[in-house]
This record gives structure tokens, C-alpha cells and sequence, in this order.
């Protein structure tokens, strides 16, 4: 009896484990596929609206065509050729780095040493630069809205794409992962063809510091673990206390980004006030 | 070999991205972990909360470098 009791534990424990990490997956790959569906959506609109929907949707599928191409092989290779410790020590090492240079950016925007994103104004560039631009006809379509268009979708969709990869393979997940990517694009885009205007009321810059947080958390402890592949035995390093080191490791880089934040602000308010003292003693 | 170097040219902006200091320190730290983990020096549970803790401060650096600009 106290042996089936115990049983029933460890059943209830792990699939609450599951679920929470299912749960995570799911919610770091739609924030990030979300941010990066509203780019690529300003673009399309601003090239629909100057240079017709037509040449800008022949870049959309054009571009999904590429990262459908993209995905598929750069899955399989990664999924085929490399061992389950080289993979997370590759995919977390891309995806620290990646996360990393998000939060750089998030924390340097938060304590004012970095503009903000602002989707309205990327849309007025984007449309002075439609209106600007040469016509000129190739393929059946205006190339200006063609190039522009599937530039903008492809890299933006990129960063999704690497991102759908490198969480689900390491999560050993890619379904989740996809779906996460998918209901995020749904989602906006549905929103972009009801508003028929550039998505400004998203709040880009919040989430891209949520994204970073969760990008820097799962590629820290995705790196680190890949790391076992140098063990005698080939096998993943244990992080203390395995997956509940998870939310140990996203408390410690949201402290670490609450203080950053801090101290740059603060920071930057004294190099102003120093700044601003020598302006108005050279004006004496 | 124009369209080569617009090739690295576009992974290096994707994956290094503004600064350079924070994929050459994650580098560092993750080739330092490799040498520990092969020689088997310190035990699981004691390297990942250090390299962890390494990972901080590679960007503390980064953050630092950013705010002089």
C-alpha cells in the first residue's frame, strides 16, 4: 500500500513537471513568434498599402516557402546527426547567446540608454520609403513590394523558425513549440487584417523583456547541461535539482535585470546631471 | 564571393547580433566548462551554478560596455 501511494506521487509530481514545462514552451515560443509576427506584419502592410497587395503577398508566400525549406532541413540536421548532448550544447549555445543580446537590448531600453521600439514610426519609414521608390515590373509583380516584402517575412519569420526549433528540440517538443509559433500567428495576423494598420498597441518592448528573460533562462540551462557531451560517459550535466532549476535560473536573470535596470538608470541620471552642470558652468 | 560574404555577413548580425562580447564571453565560459567537465575537476552540482554565474557576469560586462556608449 505505502508503496502504490508513493507510486501515485511520483505520477502526480511528474505530470505536473510536464505540464509546467509544457506550459513554458508554449508560452516563451507564442511571446517571441508574437513580437516577431508584428514586425513582419508592419512591413507587409506598408508595402500592401504603397506598392499593392498583390506584389506584397507574392513576397509572403514566397518568403514561407523559403523558411518551410529552411525549417525542414535545418530540423533534420540537427535531429538526425548530432548525439542528444551535442544537440542541447549546440541549440542552447545559439539560443544563450540569441536570448542574451535580447535582454542586453530590453535592459538597456528599460533604463533609457536605448530607443524604444515603435511600430507606428517603423510604419510611416517603411511607407515613405514605398511611396519613394522607383516602379519597376518584374515577374508580374512591382519588385519594390515583392523584395521588400519577403525580406521583411523571411527574417522576422527566421527568428521564429529558430527559435520553434531550438525550444522544441531541446524540449524534446517540437509539436508544442510549433503550436505556440502557429496560435501566435494567428492571433496577430487576424488582429493585423481586423485593424488594417500596424499593430502599435502591442506592448513590443514589455514582452521583448519577458522573451529575453525566458530565452536566457532555457539557453543557460540548455548550454550548461550540453556540456555533459565532454563526461567520460557522454551524458547531460545535472543541473542541482534537475528541472526545478528552471525556476530558480528565471528568478535569478529577472533580479539580475531588476538591478541592471537600476543601477544604468541611475547611472545615466548622474552622467546628465554631471553633463548638465558643465553645459551651464561653460554658459557662466 | 559578394553573395559569401552577404551570407556570413547576415548569420553574423542574426546570432552575434549588437555585441560581440556577449558571444565570445558565453563561448569562453562554455569552453572553460568543457575543460572542467573533462577532466571531471568539480562535480556537476557545484560547475553549473558557477558557470551559470559566469554567464551574469559576461553580460554585467556587456551591459557596462552598452551604457558607455
Amino acid at each position: 500500500m505505502p508503496a502504490r501511494a508513493t507510486g501515485r506521487r511520483v505520477l502526480h509530481v511528474t505530470s505536473v513537471a510536464v505540464t509546467a514545462d509544457t506550459a513554458g514552451l508554449l508560452l516563451s515560443v507564442f511571446l517571441a513568434s508574437a513580437v516577431e509576427f508584428v514586425e513582419a506584419l508592419t512591413i507587409v502592410l506598408a508595402m500592401g498599402v504603397t506598392r499593392g497587395w498583390r506584389s506584397a503577398l507574392a513576397g509572403v508566400a514566397a518568403a514561407v516557402a523559403a523558411l518551410a525549406a529552411v525549417t525542414a532541413l535545418a530540423g533534420y540536421a540537427l535531429a538526425s546527426w548530432l548525439p542528444e548532448s551535442l544537440m542541447q550544447l549546440v541549440v542552447g549555445t545559439l539560443l544563450l547567446i540569441f536570448g542574451l543580446q535580447w535582454l542586453r537590448k530590453a535592459i538597456l531600453r528599460a533604463a533609457g540608454l536605448k530607443a524604444h521600439n515603435d511600430e507606428d514610426e517603423t510604419y510611416r519609414e517603411e511607407v515613405a520609403a514605398g511611396r519613394g521608390a522607383a516602379s519597376e515590373r518584374r515577374l508580374g509583380v512591382d519588385w519594390f513590394g515583392f523584395v521588400v516584402s519577403f525580406k521583411g517575412v523571411f527574417l522576422e519569420g527566421l527568428e521564429i523558425v529558430f527559435i520553434v526549433i531550438t525550444f522544441g528540440l531541446n524540449a524534446d517538443d517540437v509539436p508544442t513549440a510549433a503550436a505556440g509559433a502557429a496560435l501566435a500567428g494567428v492571433l496577430v495576423l487576424g488582429a493585423g487584417a481586423i485593424a488594417h494598420r500596424p499593430l502599435a498597441r502591442v506592448p513590443q518592448n514589455t514582452i521583448k523583456f519577458a522573451v529575453g528573460l525566458l530565452l536566457s533562462t532555457f539557453g543557460t540551462f540548455w548550454a550548461v547541461e550540453g556540456l555533459g557531451v565532454f563526461a567520460a560517459g557522454g551524458e547531460s550535466l545535472q543541473w542541482p535539482g534537475g528541472d526545478a532549476a528552471l525556476p530558480v535560473l528565471l528568478a535569478t536573470w529577472c533580479a539580475f535585470a531588476w538591478v541592471a535596470v537600476r543601477v544604468l538608470r541611475a547611472g545615466s541620471v548622474a552622467g546628465e546631471d554631471v553633463h548638465g552642470g558643465e553645459a551651464t558652468a561653460a554658459a557662466r | 564571393m559578394r553573395l559569401v560574404r552577404g551570407f556570413g555577413r547576415f548569420w553574423y548580425d542574426f546570432v552575434v547580433g549588437d555585441d560581440w562580447r556577449i558571444a565570445l564571453g558565453v563561448v569562453v565560459v562554455l569552453a572553460a566548462g568543457a575543460v572542467v567537465v573533462a577532466t571531471g575537476a568539480l562535480a556537476d552540482q557545484v560547475l553549473a551554478p558557477l558557470l551559470g554565474a559566469a554567464i551574469v557576469a559576461v553580460v554585467s560586462v556587456s551591459l557596462v560596455a552598452g551604457a558607455r556608449r
